[in-house]
C-alpha cells in the first residue's frame, strides 16, 4: 500500500471506531458525565467545603484536573480494550487481518479511536466542572500534551489487554482490579504531601500519579512530582506499550493460529 | 504463465501437536475456477487459512499471482478475496458500512468505496438491505454479504470456503449464476465445498485432500472418466416383473415402476435399453441413482495413503 492508501485505511478504521462509541453513546458517553458530576456534588461541594484548601487551592479546583484525568484513562481504555475484543470475539478482526494494511496503520486507526473517544469525554466532564468551579490553566501547552500522550498510553493499553482477553470478564478485570484502585491512589483526590513518607515512596511507583500529577500542573501550576521527570515517564510508558502492541499485531499473537 | 496460485511443499503442524497439511502442493491458473474437496478435517481451510494469512504455515512456500507471500504478503493480499466458512463481519453493523470498510482497508478512496458498494449491493440483490445491521440478516442474504465483501477490492484469485452452506436452492443457482459470471470476466475462484455436485457444476479442475495430502489433482472430466461403474434408476411404464433380468448386466427391480442398472466401465447401456425392449419394457424416463463424483470421491479416500 502507498502513504494515500494507508491514509484512507487509517481514516476507514478511526471512523468506524468513532461512529461505534456515537452509536452507543448512552454506554459510551453519558456514563462518565453523570460519574464525574457525582464526584464533583460530592467530593467538591458537600465534603470539599469541609476540607478546605489543598495545595493552595479549593478542593473543587485541586480534584477537578484529577477527575478529567481519570475520565480520559478509563475511556480510552474501555473504547479499544471493547471494540478490539470485540472485533476478535465475532471474527470481524480477520476483516483487517487478511488485508493489506501495515500493523502499525490497525493499531494507530484503533488508538485514535480512543483517544478522540478520550477527548471527547474530557470536553464533556470539563464542561459539567464549569458548573461547579473556576477552571484555570495555567499552561495550554502542558495540558495538551498530557491530555494526548495518556490518551495515546491509555488506548494502548486496552490494545494490549484486548489481545490477551479471552472472555468479555478478562476485559473487565484490568479496569477494574488494577485500573480503578492506580487511579484513585494516584493522587486524584489527595496530595501526595499528606501521605506518610513510606506510602508517598510507594507512590511514586505508580504511574497514575505521573499522570494526574503533569495534568494537575498544567491546570494549576502545583504538582506532586519533577514535571519533566513525569512527562518523560509518560512518554516511556507509551513507547514502551506502543512498540509492545506493534509487536503483538506483527507477530499475530492469540490473533492467528 | 504464473499461476494465480502456486503451493509448494506446504505444511503446518499445530500447537497441539496436530499435524493438519503434510507437504501439498497446488498449482492453480489463472481464469481457473478450481475445486479443493475433502472431508472435515482434511486440511481445506487450514490451506485457505495460510493463504489468507489467517494461519502460520510451519513449512513450505506460497505464492499469489507470482508473489511469495514471505517476501511481500502485503501484496499478494491485494490479490486475494477471501469468503470464509464462518461468517466474520460486525453484526451490529449496517449492510453499506461493512463493504465500504472493507474497501477502505484496501485503501479506496470513499467515493470509489460508495460507488463499489453500490455496485455489489445492487449485484447481489442486497440493496433494499443497505441500512439492515448485518445481524438481521437471513442466511443467505449473510453468505452474499460475504461474497460481496470479497469482491469489493476486484480481487484477482476468489477463494470461496463452502460458501453455499445453509443457502436455499433457488439462492444457491443465483449465487452459481455470479459465480460463473464473475469467472467469465477473468477472476480465478477457488472453491471448497461438501456439496460434490458443486464442484462437478461449476469448476474445471479439482483437488481433493485427505488426512493433510492430496490424494489426487486434475481435471473433473479426467476424474469423471475414469469412474468404473455408474448406478442409474429407470422409469418404466406398466407394471414390472420382480424377477426382470438382463443377462451380463446388474439389474434390480426397486419397485412396480423403476429398475436400477449398474453399468461397469466398457458396458453400453443402449444394450440394456434394447434387452428391456425386447421384454416388452417400455422406459419412460433415466436418473443417476447417486453424484457420480461423491462416489469417486469415497473411492479416492478409502485408498490406503
Amino acid at each position: 500500500m502507498n502513504r494515500y492508501e494507508q491514509y484512507v485505511a487509517f481514516m476507514t478504521i478511526m471512523r468506524k471506531e468513532i461512529r461505534r462509541y456515537l452509536r452507543i453513546w448512552s454506554q459510551t458517553l453519558l456514563p462518565s458525565a453523570i460519574t464525574m458530576s457525582l464526584y464533583y456534588v460530592i467530593f467538591g461541594n458537600l465534603i470539599g467545603s469541609r476540607i478546605g484548601e489543598m495545595g493552595g487551592f479549593s478542593y473543587m479546583e485541586f480534584v477537578v484536573p484529577g477527575l478529567i484525568m481519570m475520565a480520559i484513562v478509563t475511556n480510552s481504555y474501555a473504547n479499544v480494550v471493547a471494540s478490539f475484543f470485540g472485533a476478535k470475539f465475532n471474527n470481524s478482526v480477520e476483516e483487517l487481518l487478511v488485508s493489506p494494511i501495515p500493523p502499525y496503520i490497525i493499531l494507530c486507526g484503533y488508538v485514535a479511536g480512543g483517544v478522540s473517544r478520550g477527548l471527547l469525554v474530557a470536553v464533556i466532564v470539563t464542561a459539567v466542572s464549569l458548573f461547579f468551579t473556576r477552571l484555570p490553566i495555567y499552561s495550554p501547552l502542558l495540558v495538551i500534551l498530557v491530555v494526548a500522550l495518556t490518551s495515546i498510553l491509555f488506548s494502548l493499553l486496552g490494545f494490549i489487554n484486548a489481545v490477551f482477553a479471552n472472555t468479555f470478564d478478562d476485559i473487565s478485570i484490568v479496569p477494574t482490579f488494577v485500573l480503578t484502585p492506580l487511579t484513585y491512589l494516584g493522587g486524584v483526590f489527595y496530595s501526595l504531601d499528606l501521605l506518610p513518607d513510606f506510602w508517598a515512596t510507594v507512590s511514586q511507583a505508580n504511574p497514575l500519579v505521573y499522570v494526574v500529577s503533569a495534568f494537575r500542573f498544567g491546570m494549576l501550576g502545583v504538582s506532586d512530582v519533577n514535571i519533566a521527570f513525569a512527562i518523560s515517564m509518560i512518554l516511556l510508558c507509551m513507547l514502551v506499550a506502543f512498540w509492545y502492541s506493534l509487536h503483538l499485531l506483527r507477530t499475530g499473537k492469540r490473533l492467528r493460529t | 504463465m504464473t499461476a494465480a496460485l502456486e503451493i509448494e511443499g506446504l505444511e503446518k503442524t499445530y500447537e497441539n501437536g496436530f499435524v493438519a497439511l503434510q507437504g501439498i502442493d497446488l498449482r492453480v491458473e489463472p481464469g481457473d475456477f478450481f475445486a479443493l474437496l475433502g472431508p472435515n478435517g482434511a486440511g481445506k481451510s487450514t490451506t485457505i487459512g495460510i493463504i489468507s494469512s489467517l494461519v502460520a504455515k510451519s513449512a513450505g512456500k506460497v505464492c499469489v499471482h507470482g508473489i511469495d507471500i514471505n517476501h511481500n504478503f502485503p501484496l499478494a493480499k491485494t490479490y486475494l478475496g477471501l469468503v470464509p466458512q464462518e461468517f466474520n463481519f460486525n453484526v451490529f453493523e449496517k449492510v453499506e458500512d461493512i463493504l465500504t470498510n472493507q474497501a477502505g482497508y484496501y485503501g479506496i478512496p470513499r467515493d470509489e468505496a460508495l460507488r463499489r458498494t453500490e455496485h455489489f449491493l445492487e449485484r447481489l440483490g442486497l440493496a433494499e438491505k443497505r441500512d439492515t445491521r448485518a445481524r438481521m440478516l437471513s442466511g443467505g442474504m449473510k453468505r452474499r454479504l460475504m461474497i460481496a465483501r470479497a469482491l469489493i477490492h476486484d480481487p484477482k484469485l476468489l477463494i470461496l470456503d463452502e460458501p453455499t452452506a445453509g443457502v436455499d436452492i433457488e439462492m444457491r443457482r443465483s449465487m452459481y449464476d455470479f459465480l460463473r459470471e464473475i469467472n467469465a470476466a477473468g477472476t480465478t475462484i477457488i472453491l471448497t465445498t461438501h456439496y460434490l455436485e458443486e464442484a462437478e457444476a461449476l469448476c474445471r479442475n479439482i483437488a481433493i485432500i485427505n488426512n493433510g495430502k492430496i490424494v489426487t489433482n486434475r481435471s473433473i472430466k479426467d476424474l469423471l472418466r475414469d469412474l468404473h461403474k455408474e448406478v442409474f434408476l429407470l422409469d418404466c411404464a406398466g407394471q414390472l416383473d420382480e424377477g426382470l433380468s438382463v443377462p451380463g448386466f446388474d439389474v434390480a427391480v426397486l419397485d412396480d415402476h423403476t429398475v436400477q442398472v449398474v453399468i461397469e466401465k466398457g458396458q453400453n447401456l443402449a444394450e440394456v435399453f434394447a434387452a428391456l425392449h425386447e421384454k416388452q419394457v417400455s422406459v419412460v424416463s433415466m436418473r443417476n441413482e447417486a453424484n457420480r463424483l461423491e462416489q469417486m470421491f469415497v473411492n479416492l479416500l478409502e485408498q490406503p495413503a
